[in-house]
């Protein structure tokens, strides 16, 4: 799949979660909405993405998606 | 099977908790207050003889043949207009009433034409009746005298003819288009003996506003407005009551048939979401059942430069179940998947699920609800603990404010649009949140006090903003918090909804609504009584349409509009069978009943009975499956009931993605857009040719029934029972009862579901288990439906789309539906519904038409970031400068050349309601449409040469 319409859709949902003050626990809002609803091979390849590069996440997909790959 | 007639109780029944005894012609009667004595006696069997009564209808007392005797009163008063009263004597029948009731039936009878052995209506006509029942014998009024017999027949509209030569002017058809349907496009013209039924100012019916719901045709007691199919059949013979294909009221309807002909389909006055009432589609639009374009073959091709080539149906379904394992071996056991449809039924929907889930062995399965409601599914799980709506159709009548957000309920949801008028006629108000004028602004007896008539893309802004006031002009309901919700969450929120940034002022900027008038609207929403919310694809289909459900969600749960009648969260929606289809586990993440793939529990549940091992991870949703195929990890598609290659968005992409794919079955009535694609097509029955369910927005499972043989031999269920024994899975279903009742085992909010009790209440509301027997009209009503029992509060901030316009693309353009199409309309498209609406326009304001130069039903190109297409220009202010509107009924239109993939954060849900595009004068087609010409063209050869 095009990692460019994998990681638009990470920052998207983690714009939602963002309001949330508490970045922990956006972040873990974040993993668990990409968990819950991903299918796997989009999540292997936005986790190869962030291991590998992840500049195009932002900090909060970021975090969530190192959550994810734990 | 008989006809088996409705019986006309000749007035409305009243609600009153006094009851009234009296006594009809010695026989003791109770009835609530404000009963007429009219339906009192019917109530009893008496039959007192009538003809401008109905019981649709308020009554109107002009025919004088309702005309009974009471104990102690003057004269003669008609029965349909006096009501009951302690200790009444009545009398319907003597010599004198007799005498009265022949002498009206001979005044009306001397100016109607005799001509009944050859009428259409003979047999079912309440004139012939009557004179029958009062016994009449001659007409002593000389024939030659002045009379309407000459007047002339209007046959303007394609379902029914208008034969003022028959008219009793009873009124009965001005009433019901005023109060059952409120379009009021009928009235008395002249007076006296020139008195006659005028559509409009005497247009034909269809230069009218007439919007051809049939109402008029139902409540007229003799041929003048009759059915165009009746005249051409005869009358029916028998009647089988079933539930309409087409939006998500889901009226219930008697299929009224001469054979395995349907005469017509008359809307049943049992039905509880539409109470006698229908639409031009439900009512007229169901000749595409047997249209000549119905696909009755199983077909299947190598490649879809191949013709087609019929094969009996054990050939197809062994290519079909060979191709899919094939891909299988090859490309692993994710590479296919399926894809249902809001208008299939439950048990269909149930078992291509399962097909997939156990038959193909992943989680690969999405539904069309993915393009439309997906973010109230989710949404509302969220916030409430359940994906649905709350309360039935029937609560907006206690409704004391209600809100219409991105809903256009008098085209889109017509029926339920038609309460909702009769509603803010008693005096109900209306908030409108929406960039267009749609016709409930303001439209005969209806008035929005507030039309917010935002930007599209900023609902968040103004939900936030209406929510802000809540908040901060002390309108929340602080018991319902402290009782209903959770506590933590609401003062997260309340915290966060009270700062500046939510101000109205603030949102004046993004919205483009004065704070003045949001400020207003809060006010009014808050301090209702009760206050309904009706949201529809004016909020789902955004970037943040999940935002904005849960935004509602919030503001409702604020105010403490939720849990009882009157008030809720209302998401019209727009298929059939929408929320049947979600609720049938028809999303990859989920099995029925919402419940996460991932649940060991509920997983384990699920093996035991299908006796399979199933997946723990979601599959691929459908614009997943569209990415996937691009990248080669997808390949093979099952697809039941759904036109994605025309509803989906971003249209050139998903085309490509279907080229891509090595077999794709289409289960379908006729070679749709998909199906051109397709390698093996399957031909799937209508609802008239199957027995099923159909969910509404109420959550009510209405029956659908088998009036016809299925054309193809087989209905759906059975195609993929069929498909899924070819693919190594056992299905031995005999009949959808033994489905449904698969499903009740297994579905927590469902278990109190059978066939046997649908038939007995007629339908039923989820949730229908041991704590509801007979269902649930209103949810939430002691708590939520979450694991605590308590609402949940989200925070909701304005994320703005990543669609911009850009002196490139200074205009957004926004999508919608119009009352006469359906969806793609593969269904309305082939019938007389074209008559209204054959082409999809261009909306555009007079100032940016205009600016372009460009005069109404000029074409022009609206060229987006994703594609250009051609459409012809309709200048009006109905939208706002800056905004352009389409319908997409119509595949050579290609709405979805121009919409983008952006998509709702939390459910791919497309942003079909917000692209940047530009529109200029042309004069010819767009290069896209040439080729979907030459495409289309070379399908169709390749099908006629099979």
């Amino acid at each position: 799949m095009h990692i460019e319409k994998l990681i638009k859709m990470a920052n998207d949902i983690s714009d939602f979660f963002n309001s949330e003050s508490d970045k922990e626990l956006a972040a873990e809002g974040v993993k668990n909405h990409i968990k819950r609803s991903w299918d796997p091979r989009m999540k292997n390849q936005i986790i190869a993405y962030c291991q590998q590069d992840g500049k195009e996440l932002s900090p909060l997909a970021q975090k969530a998606i190192q959550k994810l790959a734990s | 099977m008989s006809l088996d007639k409705e019986k006309d109780f000749g007035t409305p029944a009243r609600q009153s908790d006094q009851l009234v005894n009296l006594e009809i012609d010695g026989f003791q009667v109770t009835a609530p207050a404000g009963t007429s004595v009219l339906r009192a006696a019917a109530s009893i069997g008496i039959d007192i003889p009538k003809l401008c009564a109905t019981d649709s209808i308020e009554p109107f007392g002009s025919c004088r043949l309702c005309v009974v005797e009471v104990k102690g009163m003057r004269g003669m008063p008609a029965s349909c207009t006096t009501p009951v009263a302690e200790g009444m004597v009545v009398t319907t029948q003597n010599k004198k009433l007799a005498d009265v009731r022949r002498g009206v039936m001979e005044l009306y009878i001397s100016d109607h034409p005799l001509d009944c052995l050859t009428c259409a209506a003979n047999g079912d006509c309440e004139l012939q009746d009557m004179a029958g029942a009062v016994g009449l014998r001659e007409v002593r009024y000389n024939p030659a005298g002045e009379n309407h017999l000459g007047a002339v027949k209007d046959q303007s509209n394609p379902y029914f003819t208008f034969d003022p030569s028959k008219c009793i002017v009873c009124s009965r058809c001005v009433r019901a288009c005023e109060e059952t349907q409120g379009t009021f496009a009928l009235t008395i013209d002249g007076r006296g003996f020139a008195s006659k039924i005028s559509p409009s100012q005497n247009q034909s019916f269809m230069d009218s506003e007439c919007v051809s719901c049939g109402a008029c045709v139902q409540a007229c007691p003799t041929a003048t407005l009759i059915e165009k199919s009746v005249i051409e059949h005869g009358t029916p013979e028998h009647a089988i009551v079933t539930t309409c294909a087409y939006c998500g009221v889901g009226c219930s309807f008697r299929a009224e048939m001469k054979g395995d002909q349907v005469v017509r389909m008359v809307p049943h006055k049992d039905g509880k979401a539409n109470h006698g009432h229908s639409c031009v589609k439900g009512r007229f639009a169901f000749g595409y059942a047997t249209h000549k374009d119905r696909i009755t073959k199983p077909m299947i091709r190598k490649s879809i430069k191949d013709h087609w080539q019929e094969v009996s149906w054990e050939e197809a379904i062994s290519y079909a179940a060979s191709e899919l394992k094939r891909i299988q071996a090859k490309y692993g056991r994710d590479s296919i998947g399926g894809i249902t449809s809001s208008r299939c039924t439950n048990e269909e929907t149930y078992l291509v699920q399962k097909l997939i889930r156990a038959g193909f062995g992943n989680n690969n399965v999405d539904t069309c609800a993915r393009v439309c409601h997906s973010p109230t599914g989710y949404g509302l799980k969220q916030t409430f603990g359940e994906s649905s709506g709350t309360q039935n159709f029937d609560s907006v009548m206690k409704a004391d404010v209600i809100m219409v957000i991105g809903a256009n309920p008098t085209d889109g949801h017509p029926v339920f649009g038609s309460q909702m008028k009769k509603r803010l006629r008693q005096g109900a108000k209306l908030i409108v949140v929406d960039p267009r004028e749609i016709d409930l602004v303001k439209s005969p007896h209806v008035k929005a006090s507030h039309h917010l008539k935002l930007r599209p893309g900023t609902n968040v802004a103004l939900i936030n903003a209406l929510a802000h006031v809540v908040v901060t002009e002390g309108f929340i309901d602080e018991a319902f918090i402290e009782g209903r919700c959770d506590l933590e969450s609401f003062n997260k929120w309340r915290r966060f909804i009270a700062d500046e940034r939510h101000a109205p002022e603030a949102a004046e900027a993004v919205t483009g609504v004065p704070a003045s008038e949001i400020r207003a609207a809060a006010r009014l929403y808050a301090n209702a009584g009760n206050a309904a919310i009706y949201y529809g694809l004016g909020v789902t289909e955004h970037s943040q349409g999940s935002t904005t459900v849960i935004g509602i969600a919030n503001i409702a749960m604020a105010t403490g509009n939720l849990g009882r009648e009157g008030v809720g969260v209302n998401p019209l929606r727009g298929q059939n069978n929408v929320q049947g289809s979600c609720d049938m586990g028809s999303f990859p993440h989920e099995f029925p009943g919402y419940r996460h793939v991932s649940d060991d529990a509920t997983r384990k549940l699920f093996e035991q009975n299908w006796g399979v091992p199933l997946q723990g991870e979601p599959g691929l949703r459908i614009p997943n499956m569209f990415d996937a195929a691009g990248d080669g990890s997808f390949k093979g598609l099952y697809v039941e009931g759904e036109d994605i290659a025309q509803s989906d968005p971003d249209i050139q992409h998903v085309h490509h993605a279907l080229e891509s794919m090595e077999c794709i079955i289409v289960q379908d009535l006729f070679l749709n857009e998909t199906a051109k694609f397709a390698h093996v097509f399957l031909p799937g029955s209508s609802f008239l040719e199957k027995n099923g369910t159909f969910t509404n927005a109420e959550r009510r499972i209405s029956p659908v029934r088998k009036v016809m043989a299925p054309l193809a031999g087989y209905e759906d269920w059975q195609i993929t029972q069929m498909l899924a024994n070819a693919m190594g899975y056992p299905m031995n279903y005999s009949h959808p009862s033994e489905i449904m009742d698969e499903i009740a085992r297994l579905t927590p909010t469902f278990t109190g579901v059978s066939y046997d009790k649908i038939d007995s209440l007629g339908s039923v509301q989820w949730p229908c288990n041991e704590a509801a027997p007979e269902g649930t009209p209103t949810m939430h009503e002691h708590q939520f439906m979450r694991d605590n029992g308590k609402g949940l509060f989200m925070l909701t901030e304005y994320i703005a789309t990543h669609e911009r316009t850009t002196r490139m693309f200074p205009l957004i353009l926004t999508t919608g539906r119009i009352l006469s199409q359906y969806n793609v309309g593969a269904q309305t498209r082939r019938t007389g519904n074209v008559a209204w609406h054959a082409e999809d326009r261009l909306e555009i304001h007079p100032h940016d038409a205009e600016d372009r130069g460009l005069k109404d039903g000029d074409w022009v190109g609206v060229k987006s970031r994703s594609g250009e297409t051609v459409l012809r220009a309709l200048i009006t202010d109905r939208v706002q400068p800056g905004v352009v509107y389409t319908t997409f009924h119509f595949p050579e239109s290609g709405a979805n050349v121009i919409t983008t993939d952006n998509s709702d954060w939390a459910t791919n849900c497309p942003e079909y309601k917000v692209t940047a595009v530009q529109v200029t004068k042309v004069s010819q087609t767009s290069e896209w449409q040439q080729n979907y010409q030459a495409f289309s063209e070379e399908q169709l050869e390749l099908l006629a040469k099979g």
